[in-house]
């Protein structure tokens, strides 16, 4: 019976680590991945090696190192050369630096999806290579990027826990907080995993609704 | 029938030159598909450029308006600065002398190339609103008279996945003279359409070369070659084998290889060219 109270009561602190921590968190890092990603993916795919080679080798350290050490790095390590980030500026960096280069291929590739004809059709309406980009082929671009850059987003959801161990005050360290002292393990961490889910659920409705808005110049058999 | 953006001529105009590319050498590795072509339009005039497929008659036409730069030749524009493009130049000229190519000419693709996210209407008006900075209300009046013009002013809120190939092909018509560009060029634009289609789409453009439009046109439709061209260019392996006037160039062809791929696309069912002279 205490079990159920519990709940109920640790469920607007959870709730209260989920709006204040856990939701700006994904927000922040995501619009500061996605400029990220996408300036990124230009530069991986420009003619130039001082522009891709920089962009590779940064893709690979990403991809290549897990996020749990990129957030140490950020928070431990960056003091001892004089940077000191307080945990959420700390999080925000490294959470977008990793959504970055992960989706900085998958934009790539949304990129290259995009028939070298729509680039053709754009130079002889007199656009040129930025301008061809950012009015023919990033729309188009977009709309074939929603599915992958929609399960980066809800991955960055769940992602963020790891700042709690850097000390951010998100869901998942309440979570810790209240199991700590009320000892019921079982029933906290399966309350906040929980609130993830649901989070994630409406994500994934919003994902469904922007691809029917972008589907609707495809033809549909 | 509505009015065209300036018409760019009258027939009896003295023959002045809008571009003339000369010396044009195009390989991609260590292909070379043209070996140093000469090409002259004239104002109002309807250039077509016939030849088998592989003879470069599409690089060629991609030369002139810079989709396909050529690695040595000059291509000159009336009132601008000559394009060398066998000149070592920064990347940032090379994009300058694109852009001055593509300014002068609107093209028509084979496959259409319209922007499958933007509806008929904005398809059009892109270039004028985006690029060329006119008022939208004006583009788009323009824009609807244009579309009016080859018949499918209802469709201006289609998108281009709703519309047949004839009907894209004519909007892709419309996109490039909306343009008011100097220069139309068609790259093969009847080559994807049904059969029952392409006589409609062959009779909006000579409608245009008989309102003075000047036209670079690859074809393999030679019957219109025959009525509408002003000069014909027969290319082989990357060289104009023999141009002259339809009536020369199709009735008494001078060279063998334009005998022989006349033969070969007359045949079936076609009038047969004259017989080689004695």
């Amino acid at each position: 019976m205490d079990v159920w109270q519990l709940a109920w009561d640790s469920l607007g602190p959870l709730l209260r680590g989920a709006a204040l921590g856990t939701i700006p968190l994904t927000l922040a890092s995501f619009a500061l991945g996605m400029v990220l990603a996408l300036l990124i993916a230009l530069a991986r795919m420009s003619p130039l090696p001082a522009l891709h080679l920089p962009a590779r080798f940064l893709i690979s350290v990403i991809r290549g190192t897990p996020l749990l050490v990129q957030l140490f790095v950020v928070f431990f390590g960056l003091p001892s050369l004089g940077i000191k980030l307080e945990p959420w500026p700390s999080a925000i960096f490294a959470l977008s630096l990793n959504v970055g280069g992960y989706a900085a291929e998958t934009i790539r590739a949304a990129i290259l999806s995009v028939p070298a004809g729509q680039w053709e059709a754009g130079y002889t309406i007199g656009m040129s290579r930025a301008l061809t980009l950012r009015r023919i082929i990033l729309p188009q671009a977009a709309r074939v990027s929603v599915p992958p850059l929609s399960n980066t987003f809800i991955g960055l959801v769940k992602d963020t826990s790891l700042a709690s161990l850097i000390l951010v005050n998100e869901l998942f360290r309440e979570a810790q907080r209240i199991a700590a002292f009320s000892l019921q393990f079982m029933v906290i961490y399966i309350e906040a995993a929980a609130v993830y889910w649901v989070i994630c659920l409406a994500l994934s409705f919003a994902q469904g609704r922007l691809e029917s808005r972008l589907d609707r110049y495809v033809a549909h058999a | 029938m509505s009015r065209m953006p300036e018409p760019t001529a009258s027939a009896s105009a003295p023959r002045e030159t809008v571009l003339s590319a000369q010396g044009i050498r195009t390989s991609f590795g260590e292909l070379t598909v043209l070996h140093g072509v000469d090409l002259e339009v004239h104002r109002g005039c309807v250039t077509v450029l016939i030849g088998p497929s592989g003879s470069g008659k599409t690089t060629l036409l991609r030369a002139l308006n810079g989709l396909t730069p050529p690695q040595q030749g000059v291509i000159g524009l009336s009132g601008e600065e000559p394009i060398d493009f066998g000149a070592a130049l920064t990347r940032r000229a090379r994009e300058a002398q694109r852009a001055v190519l593509r300014d002068a000419s609107g093209m028509v693709f084979q496959h259409y190339n319209l922007f499958p996210n933007k509806t008929v209407l904005q398809n059009v008006v892109e270039g004028p609103v985006v690029v060329q900075k006119r008022p939208r209300a004006d583009a788009e009046a323009e824009a609807r008279q244009l579309l009016a013009r080859v018949g499918i002013e209802a469709k201006e809120d289609a998108y281009p996945f709703e519309l047949s190939g004839g009907q894209q092909q004519r909007v892709g018509i419309v996109r490039a003279l909306a343009l008011r560009p100097r220069l139309l060029l068609f790259d093969e634009p009847t080559s994807s359409l049904d059969p029952e289609i392409v006589g409609d789409v062959l009779a909006i453009m000579k409608e245009l070369a008989d309102e003075g439009w000047t036209m670079v046109v690859v074809t393999h439709e030679l019957a219109f070659a025959r009525e509408v061209a002003d000069e014909v260019l027969f290319l082989d392996h990357g060289v104009v084998v023999e141009r002259g006037s339809p009536a020369e160039l199709f009735t008494a062809p001078r060279e063998p290889r334009t005998r022989a791929f006349l033969e070969r696309l007359l045949r079936p069912g076609g009038t047969p060219p004259a017989p080689p002279p004695p």
